[in-house]
């Protein structure tokens, strides 16, 4: 390895809190071995000397809420020769998309003393709503040791062991006793991709769906039962507008139930 | 097999004796506990630990837990885990290989050495065992650790005297009466003479355990009551699935309409398969060390509800939601068969209980029955 010339890598930021870049920062331990086999060339977050671009990975958080940014996405994406993007933000809109169910304009007005400085897009929305993106790693934050398993198949020239499966098959995987069976708590466990490792359910609360929609979602039928359990429309329209309210699968079910 | 005349009782009172028994023989001692509202299987060090008092009600998709006046150890059914988690476990690393100049060095793990005691295993639970055994170990391909801890095992298995809501084993002819696979068996009898155990054997491991034990003969009345009780339970179960032609009207089905109408309700979570306790899918997950100088094989329980299940180059063969419901249904009850010779199903109703939506495998498989 030693001798290769490492990789590069850049950190972007869009509309979004920072938690996901910061998970870089958070890997402790293992953000020695990163820093060993890449190069962090642009990382305002962690360090203020920044190398120029091209970069060989980009990882970008938030999602497009501007003109500027809408503009600016391009540029990194030309710069990029993998482009990632992290976090429900980058990948569905995150939950700064729960403008996309009205009119952007009321929130201007009613935040802002002088709304005219005010440049906003009126929906919020995924990077990949406007350039290619190479692979989208879910989560409200995203988890760490996924950053690093996206980073390591990348450098090993291999396939990232991210399941698309539901959060389902890692709560049993653990052990834990259905909530929503056991308690009928609701849970958007089966129709949300995993990743958290079941965090929710481990404490006998009903999965939020911070990973978004799983493969194959079928949230009808879950909307449907969660109704059964006594839920009302406007709590299981509530349910799907969380941090993924715009990924497709969710902002659907959401609009049946608001009619 | 099956009941010894010479069948002992042990009084309620004693059972720790049986746990001391078993942990000092250097037994991890497993069984029921309540955590969760549920009753879950851990790892227990006293009869303090076991689920006396409680009881489940379970339907489709849902389970509740109630302590009533009884007193019953194993008052309960059963709940979301198997005892496969105890001898096929969920998460297990397969290998590590060594980069080296021209060539990589692969470590394969050691059996673990692991002794379980299962304690409480119910009539379903124990044939479920024997079907995995079918699968794991007594086929031509062969998994080392499942063999190990099998053969380590011992198992204590205790008889039904009461059916859960959802249970079907007395129609797949697997119980509530455990027949045979037991080290020993116990059935628990309240009634005028006390809360005591009748105590069989049916191998050299479990009568050299139970020699330990403070028992004393049976009477013929104490026998007869715990007959009767396991009777009793046989007569409570609620479904059924009948086994006449099951597997022949199940391929007449196999273009059935209805597929897609469960399919209309299934959320392809994967409960049913994790819960079952013969499922024995996992995949095989490839990685590295950063540095690429390392390389690691994981398996992990997996379904055939995941769409990556049936991947093969460049796309799934079951990107359907009902093509995925119908490998669930056909392969317990129908291909299990020609596979190795058993019925997938031992009925234990874990997947209609567990299922988040209350899919009900005995219902699906009339339906699209041809
Ligand atoms: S608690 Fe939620 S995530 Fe866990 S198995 Fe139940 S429905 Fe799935
Ligand atoms: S298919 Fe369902 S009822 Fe049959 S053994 Fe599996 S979990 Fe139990
Ligand atoms: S039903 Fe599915 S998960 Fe279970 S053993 Fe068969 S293929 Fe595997
Ligand atoms: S049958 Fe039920 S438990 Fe099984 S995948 Fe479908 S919804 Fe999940």
């Amino acid at each position: 390895m030693a001798s290769k010339k490492k990789p590069t890598l850049a950190v972007w930021k869009f509309a979004s809190c920072d938690g996901c870049q910061l998970s870089l920062l958070d890997c402790e331990d293992e953000l020695l071995a990163v820093a060993d086999v890449v190069q962090i060339a642009n990382f305002p977050e962690a360090s203020r000397a920044v190398k120029r671009g091209p970069y060989d990975i980009s990882l970008v958080e938030g999602s497009i809420t501007t003109p500027h940014d809408a503009e600016r996405i391009h540029k990194i994406r030309r710069m990029s020769k993998t482009l990632v993007v992290i976090g429900a933000c980058a990948t569905a809109g995150g939950i700064q998309a729960l403008r996309n169910f009205t009119d952007v304009r009321r929130y201007v007005s009613a935040v802002y003393a002088h709304p005219e400085y005010i440049e906003t897009l009126n929906k919020s929305t995924p990077i990949a709503d406007h350039v290619f993106v190479d692979f989208e790693l879910r989560g409200c934050p995203i988890n760490k040791y996924h950053l690093i398993e996206v980073i390591n198949a990348y450098l090993n020239g291999r396939k990232p062991n991210i399941p698309s499966y539901s959060v389902c098959m890692e709560c049993k995987r653990k052990g834990n006793v259905c909530v929503m069976v056991a308690t009928g708590v609701p849970c958007l466990g089966p129709v949300t991709q995993a990743g958290c490792g079941a965090i929710c359910p481990s404490f006998n609360r009903g999965c939020y769906s911070c990973f978004g929609p799983k493969e194959t979602p079928n949230t009808e039928a879950l909307a449907g039962w969660l109704h059964a359990l006594d839920q009302r429309p406007d709590e299981i329209v509530r349910a799907f507008r969380g941090f993924n309210a715009y990924a497709e699968p969710f902002r659907k079910q959401s609009e049946a139930y608001e009619k | 097999m099956g009941a010894t005349p010479t069948a002992a009782v042990l009084d309620a009172g004693n059972l720790q004796q049986l746990l001391d028994i078993l942990q000092k023989q250097n037994y991890q001692t497993v069984g029921p506990t309540v955590r969760d509202n549920a009753v879950v299987y851990e790892h227990i060090q006293s009869v303090e630990d076991l689920p006396r008092g409680w009881t489940d009600e379970q339907t489709n998709g849902r389970y509740r837990l109630t302590h009533g006046k009884g007193k019953k150890f194993f008052g309960y059914v059963h709940g979301p885990n198997s005892w496969k988690k105890f001898l096929y476990p969920p998460a297990r690393q397969l290998y590590a290989a060594d980069r080296m100049k021209h060539r990589f060095d692969v470590v394969a793990p050691e059996p673990s050495g692991i002794k379980p005691a299962l304690i409480g295993v119910r009539a379903c639970e124990l044939a479920a065992i024997m079907v995995q055994d079918r699968v794991l170990m007594d086929g031509e391909y062969i998994d080392p650790e499942y063999k190990a801890r099998r053969q380590n095992a011992v198992i204590v298995a205790v008889n039904c005297t009461r059916a859960g809501g959802t249970c079907f084993c007395a129609s797949m002819n697997t119980g509530p009466r455990v027949q045979e696979g037991y080290d020993i068996l116990l059935t628990e009898v309240v009634d005028s003479h006390g809360h005591y155990f009748t105590v069989e054997t049916a191998s050299e491991k479990g009568r050299a355990i139970a020699a330990q034990l403070a028992t004393s003969p049976a009477s013929e009345e104490q026998l007869a009551a715990a007959r009767q009780a396991v009777d009793k339970a046989a007569r409570q179960m609620g479904r059924t699935l009948d086994l006449t032609d099951l597997k022949d009207s199940l391929y007449r089905g196999f273009d059935s309409i209805h597929w897609e109408k469960v399919a209309g309700r299934c959320l392809t979570c994967g409960n049913c398969t994790m819960v079952c306790p013969t499922c024995f899918c996992v995949n095989v997950e490839d990685t590295t060390a950063l540095t690429g100088e390392q390389a690691f094989r994981i398996r992990r329980w997996d379904s055939c509800f995941t769409v990556d299940f049936s991947y093969i180059h460049g796309g799934s063969i079951r990107a359907t939601d009902y093509s995925r419901y119908r490998q669930w249904l056909l392969h317990k009850l129908a291909y299990w068969q020609d596979q190795f010779g058993v019925v997938g199903c031992v009925g234990c109703g874990r997947c209609i209980t567990w299922c988040p939506v209350g899919i009900d495998i005995t219902e699906e498989a009339r339906a699209v029955k041809g």
